[in-house]
């Protein structure tokens, strides 16, 4: 095992060009991948024109003064607005690419929401040059207007409350600049009932009054239902966020775990594959399999010699994205298990690879051709794709170790509270299976010439 | 040890194959062929191109499982060489040499390494990557390697075939010496000139079937006399239909 593992070390070091492509090109990918992940989608960039008069920003709720522009930086909390003046710049933001889609708001707002008839309108504008983006950042903008709207009802809820407890209780109010006092109704029907009481008996009067005083107690009643309804309409659905599975973990970690998996996937499985139809390139497989070393061994080291490679290019690369990224230190031991559990079924896929093949360049393309629709599968989230296709990613997940790799990794990076020990074992059993398919490839291998 | 070998075993037959069929697909590559091999022999293989002569000796190494018959081997250790140079192209004469002494785990890898250097007359080219050598200087490489165990029975597949005169003539200097001192070889080859002159007793197969077997000599009578060796061979060949 050892001379084989030195001869390999040594055959690999004479090749520095493909050990050069085989370590900077899944790491490129791998950070590519996850900090498109991680940073991309949350906050597109959208034009955002104002077209409101310096200081026409305010408008009247019922005594309540508003602005405008508070409701604007709600805008921003999902955006990432680039500010400009004029509709045409907008626009042609749009259509250069530098903004995904623009959000222009009308010179009238305020006005128009004042006058509490005449609904507002900002226009939104989207390219269309990739269906993709365009479906991403309507609807980003679409629940950003919802939110903003929805604010908004609540301050329109907010005043009309304070209206009808007026209308109940009594009390100042100020209606345009002029104070005005209000009875209320709780008072009227304390000074009806009074009035009730000393009239005499068969006043005419007391027909008419007692109308009156049944109709403030029907009206008391009612707007205390009112009160509930104007809650309800401001924000007729409440939201209460559950969060399952994985979500807990940081997305940042998330981009780690991915990155890490992708490079170890790329590097285990090439060179598992590489090296093994290497020895049967050189026609030596034949050679070392008369005694010198028995099939097992020969497929060990060869797991062992891909993992090794994987799993030092995939610690360098995690330690290295660690310093810019929060990942839990004091979980090390179990994310290091992770990655070299991740390595090992890696490199014995890999190996399995290899022993379907007659040569390096063969092996290389099957790893290909496996490595890519594998890492892209494995980033389907489950809503995303039909149930029929997702059924096919549960089961390419649950054969292939890229699924049982991201979990195990982002399940140790931070504490996510996502079971641990389930991955791993999945990771641990695929190597196994893997193994045992090398050995049933390399047989075939050797004995068929 | 080979000439203590050579005692023990001169009665039971060092390799005895019986009735061995391969198959490839649906292709006959070896109908019915059966045999033994003495201690101490020189036995030659010889048949046209795609007889089975390399899928023949790959069966006596073990390194290809016949589809019918068997094989006894006796406790001896095997040495063979491929008719395709088995060897790591990026690494250097004295690193492919040194690697397989160390898995055959001869004694003194160091200085067999460098006896191989020596008797393949490739000393010069020890640190040159084997990939950049010449077909023949490969084949010495791979010549060596099975040679590095000093094994009491030796299988040569084509062992001279790209080998230039004086290395064929060095070759079998050396193979020669060491049957004397009684170990076993089984060689094929197409060069009839060898087999007149190395060989003990020949096997000729042609199409999977072992045709004739016999020394040297009774072969050149069987073909025909008044010819050389090469063209009775061939009228030979021709006789049975091949
Ligand atoms: N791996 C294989 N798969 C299929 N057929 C094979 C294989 N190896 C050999 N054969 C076939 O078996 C037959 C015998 O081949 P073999 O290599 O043993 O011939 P040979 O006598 O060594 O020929 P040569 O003199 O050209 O070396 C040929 O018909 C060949 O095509
Ligand atoms: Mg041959």
């Amino acid at each position: 095992m050892r001379w084989l593992l030195l001869k390999d070390l040594r055959i690999l070091r004479r090749s520095p060009l493909l050990v050069a492509l085989l370590v900077a090109y899944p790491i490129l990918i791998a950070v590519l991948v996850g900090f498109a992940i991680s940073s991309g989608p949350s906050k597109p960039k959208v034009a955002l024109v104002d077209l409101v008069a310096p200081g026409q920003g305010n408008f009247q709720i019922g005594s309540a003064t508003l602005n405008a522009a508070s409701y604007e930086s709600q805008l921003n909390q999902g955006i990432s607005p680039i500010r400009l003046s004029t509709r045409a710049q907008a626009v042609q933001a749009v259509q250069t690419g530098r903004a995904l889609g623009a959000l222009i708001i009308p010179p009238d707002i305020a006005a128009k929401l004042n006058s509490g008839l005449e609904r507002p309108m900002v226009e939104v504008i989207y390219s269309a040059e990739n269906p993709l983006k365009r479906s991403f950042v309507q609807s980003v903008i679409k629940s950003e207007l919802a939110d903003a709207n929805a604010a908004l009802a609540a301050k329109f809820g907010q005043v009309a409350l304070g209206l009808i407890n007026l209308l109940e209780t009594g009390g100042n109010v100020n209606l345009f600049n002029v104070n005005v006092n209000v009875l209320g109704l709780q008072r009227s029907a304390t000074i009806l009932s009074a009035a009730l009481a000393i009239l005499p008996p068969g006043s005419p009067e007391r027909g008419g009054l007692q109308q009156v005083l049944s109709f403030a107690r029907l009206a008391l009643d009612n707007l205390n239902i009112s009160n509930q309804v104007i809650g309800t309409l401001s924000q007729p659905i409440a939201v209460h966020e559950t969060i399952l599975r994985g979500a807990r973990g940081s997305s940042d970690a998330f981009a780690i775990a991915v990155a890490v998996t992708v490079s170890l996937e790329f590097i285990c499985v090439l060179l598992g594959a590489g090296m093994l139809a290497l020895e049967r390139e050189e026609n030596a497989l034949a050679r070392l399999l008369r005694g010198l070393v028995r099939r097992l061994e020969l497929i060990v080291e060869k797991v062992l010699l891909a993992a090794a490679c994987g799993g030092l290019a995939g610690l360098a690369m995690l330690l290295g994205l660690a310093a810019f990224v929060g990942i839990d230190w004091g979980r090390a031991p179990l994310w290091v298990l992770a990655l070299v559990l991740a390595a090992l079924s890696f490199g014995a896929l890999g190996v399995a690879i290899g022993a379907l093949a007659r040569d390096v360049r063969a092996a290389s393309l099957l790893a290909f051709a496996l490595i890519l629709p594998l890492a892209v599968l494995a980033l389907i989230p489950s809503g995303t794709v039909s149930s029929g296709v997702y059924d096919v990613v549960k089961v390419l997940d649950a054969v292939f170790p890229v699924r049982p790799a991201l979990d195990g990794l982002s399940a140790t990076l931070t504490n996510t509270g996502d079971s641990v020990v389930g991955p791993l074992a999945h990771l641990l059993g695929l190597t196994l299976v893997f193994v045992a398919l090398a050995r049933i490839g390399v047989r075939r291998a050797a004995t068929r010439g | 040890m080979a000439l203590a070998a050579a005692q023990t075993t001169d009665t039971a037959p060092v390799l005895a194959v019986e009735g061995v069929q391969m198959r490839y697909g649906d292709r006959w590559a070896l109908r019915e062929v059966s045999f033994g091999v003495r201690a101490g022999e020189l036995l030659a293989v010889i048949g046209p191109n795609g007889a089975g002569k390399t899928t023949l000796l790959s069966i006596l190494a073990g390194t290809l499982v016949p589809t019918a018959g068997t094989i006894s081997r006796g406790r001896e250790q095997i040495g063979w060489v491929p008719q395709q140079p088995a060897l790591y192209s990026k690494l250097s004469v004295t690193e492919n040499l040194d690697f397989f002494a160390r898995l055959q785990r001869v004694d003194d890898s160091a200085s067999a390494v460098q006896r191989m250097l020596d008797q393949t007359g490739l000393s010069e080219r020890a640190t040159s990557p084997v990939g950049s050598l010449s077909g023949g200087n490969r084949q010495r490489v791979n010549i060596a390697i099975g040679l590095l165990a000093d094994p009491p029975v030796l299988l040569l597949d084509e062992p001279s075939a790209s080998l230039d005169p004086r290395q064929r003539e060095l070759l079998w200097e050396f193979i020669g010496a060491r049957a004397k001192t009684g170990t076993t070889v089984v060689y094929a080859t197409h060069n009839v000139i060898e087999v007149e002159r190395y060989a003990d007793r020949v096997l000729v197969i042609a199409d999977g079937e072992l045709l004739w077997e016999g020394t040297p000599r009774a072969l050149a009578e069987t073909a025909g006399s008044g010819r050389d060796f090469e063209a009775s061979f061939v009228a030979f060949l021709h006789s049975r239909g091949h």
